[in-house]
């Protein structure tokens, strides 16, 4: 946000250490909770909020992959995976116990985190590389297991049909609706996400990122907080994975392959890692891209190709696109878009007088 | 009067090589002692195997009159031991306000859910442990650093951030690993008053490893010498400085084999 911070002075370290220590702050806040409780819904076509709603799953799985790669710094390629137990979870409770959306979202959320602590036991003994590779056998065995075990998939086509969600006898069908459900979770998961990282869980968190010898000569439990990172890391993953399948009104584990991990990890490289504002960008960057280029080539493909080419090019060009960002991010500037949003904020912190 | 620390018959070897061999130390509540030695003697070894990084292949340690021989590090700390290193660890992309808050991480509570739900507990107990770590910065005059990176500090600050950061452990016994390596005469002074403060205000228990025999003299109620891993002398800084032993592992001995 852009605002002044000269003459704020603070008197207690409650202030010193509020989320958002500048009073104009609150003020922005404010101007972005009316525009999306208000402004966005009352103003955007059905399809567009579809668009939003899915940006919004795409943002809670995003920070729950940032806290564990881009702040506890413990690689993961079975984000998909963890995505595709709480979807299952929940939608198993749904149609067998008949369960009520709230139990089968803690539920779905609480299967991943403690599938996800198990996948993360590797990281005590090896990192970066070799656990990525460990991560990833997590993501296929994750996926066959549910492919294959008829009691978790339901048969053949290994998806499960759920009941759209219920609000006090109030049925969640349109997407207006779904987008103020799913609306109240990102905030959730925002807020409490930004908790986390400035209190003490998470700054043991970063500290196990930034010299794992020190963190343990300080009293952290580098075992224990590694799990945990891959427990709270993965219990965002089952939530976003439960909201997906509400948002599909089937779970279906093609939906959670490993293309879907890698995404994710994608979302955070290219919004910024070990950052809040990071996951957000990049979500939606990643759940743009795609669209945008399809309404890029469907106005502009039949100026340059067939018009039978250009349904072939668009799936492929989303592809060599996004394999491209990725490396002009990594090398150009690796700690992405939330870096290049801080830029310009500095740039205009003292904006017009520069010295 | 019974030792805080007593080190017991300690021997470690890394594969052939026998870095410390029988070492025995007693550390009384309240010493400054100093462990000195040529470079290789087993010092860092020694102090690694107090801070539980390694554990010894025979011997024991006991704090407090707890062993604590074979356990882990964070377990360690948690006991009380604190500790700096011979080449900087702190938390680099962190505050150094941050990496104040992180050494009271064995004293605060807050778990998962008051950490996500923050306002509350997870605040009040925030406030709290902010107030000691504002009387460190106090105690070490670096106001003005709270929020810079500590990855951009001057070597001489660091070194003082991660004092700061192992004081905010309260550790009843606290181990510096060459705290003046690398400093100027200045900083030297600066860091030896911090360290002479702590040890004669607060009363913590200070086993330091130092190059500086200027410092390590004036500073210690009592030294230890190590040479090739074991242990050559121990006692006042003035009887350890006349000890033939101790010259000739410094010096070396002429050809008729006294000291020189």
């Amino acid at each position: 946000m852009i605002h002044r911070e000269c003459g704020v002075l603070k008197t207690t370290y409650e202030a010193d250490m509020a989320l958002y220590p500048l009073p104009i702050a609150k003020w922005t806040v404010a101007a972005l909770a009316v525009f999306f409780f208000v402004v966005l819904p009352l103003s955007v076509h059905e399809y567009y909020l579809s668009v939003v709603n899915l940006c919004s799953i795409a943002i809670i799985g995003a920070l729950g992959l940032n806290i564990l790669v881009g702040y506890t710094g413990q690689i993961s390629v079975g984000h998909g995976a963890f995505m595709s137990v709480g979807a299952y979870t929940a939608a198993n409770f749904a149609v067998r116990l008949g369960a009520p959306w709230p139990v089968n979202l803690l539920a779905g959320g609480l299967m991943a985190a403690a599938v996800g602590a198990v996948v993360g036991m590797p990281s005590l003994r090896i990192k970066g590389l070799y656990l990525a590779i460990a991560t990833l056998a997590g993501q296929l065995i994750i996926e066959w297991t549910i492919n294959h075990v008829t009691f978790i998939s339901g048969g053949v086509q290994a998806s499960i049909e759920v009941p759209r969600p219920e609000i006090f006898g109030y049925r969640i069908a349109s997407q207006v609706q779904m987008y103020f459900f799913l609306l109240v979770f990102v905030v959730l998961a925002l807020v409490g996400t930004m908790n986390l990282m400035r209190s003490r869980i998470g700054r043991a968190f970063i500290a196990i990122r930034d010299h794992d010898i020190a963190a343990e000569l300080i009293g952290i439990n580098i075992f224990r907080y590694k799990l945990l990172a891959f427990a709270v890391s993965s219990f965002y993953a089952g939530v976003a994975g439960v909201l997906y399948t509400y948002y599909l009104g089937v779970a279906n584990y093609e939906q959670f392959q490993i293309n879907v991990s890698i995404d994710y990890l994608a979302m955070i490289i290219i919004g910024g890692l070990g950052s809040v504002q990071g996951s957000v960008f990049g979500a939606i960057f990643v759940t743009l891209l795609p669209i945008v280029i399809r309404y890029a080539m469907e106005a502009f493909g039949g100026l340059f190709f067939s018009e039978a080419s250009v349904l072939n090019i668009i799936p492929n060009l989303r592809l060599i696109l996004f394999g491209a960002l990725i490396i002009v991010f990594l090398v150009v500037e690796p700690e992405g878009l939330n870096r290049l949003w801080r830029n310009i904020r500095s740039y205009f912190r003292v904006w017009p007088f520069a010295y | 009067m019974s030792a805080q620390l007593e080190i017991r018959e300690v021997s470690k070897a890394f594969g052939g090589v026998q870095a410390v061999t029988r070492v025995s130390l007693d550390v009384p509540r309240g010493e400054m002692l100093s462990v000195i030695g040529p470079n290789g003697a087993g010092k860092t070894t020694l102090l690694n195997m107090v801070n539980g990084f390694y554990h010894p292949n025979s011997g024991r340690i006991v704090l407090d009159g707890v062993d604590i021989t074979e356990h882990h590090p964070s377990a360690i700390a948690t006991l009380g031991v604190a500790r700096t290193f011979q080449n900087i660890a702190l938390f680099r992309g962190m505050t150094v306000l941050d990496n104040l808050m992180l050494g009271r991480h064995v004293h605060m509570k807050a778990g998962v859910l008051s950490s996500f739900v923050y306002w509350g507990l997870a605040q009040k107990e925030e406030v709290a442990h902010r107030k000691r770590v504002e009387d460190l910065i106090d105690f070490l005059k670096i106001q003005d650093l709270r929020r810079r990176p500590t990855g951009s500090l001057p070597y001489g600050l660091q070194k003082r951030v991660e004092l700061g950061r192992a004081l905010a452990l309260d550790p009843k016994i606290l181990l510096l690993d060459e705290p003046m390596g690398g400093m100027n005469q200045e900083e030297k002074e600066d860091m030896a008053r911090f360290i002479l403060d702590v040890n004669e205000e607060w009363g913590t228990t200070i086993a330091l490893i130092e190059h500086d025999m200027g410092v390590v003299m004036d500073i210690s109620d009592r030294v230890a010498v190590l040479d090739m891993g074991q242990k050559i002398a121990e006692g006042k800084p003035d009887e350890v400085r006349s000890n033939p032993a101790v010259i000739r592992a410094y010096l070396g001995e002429k050809r008729d084999g006294s000291a020189r």
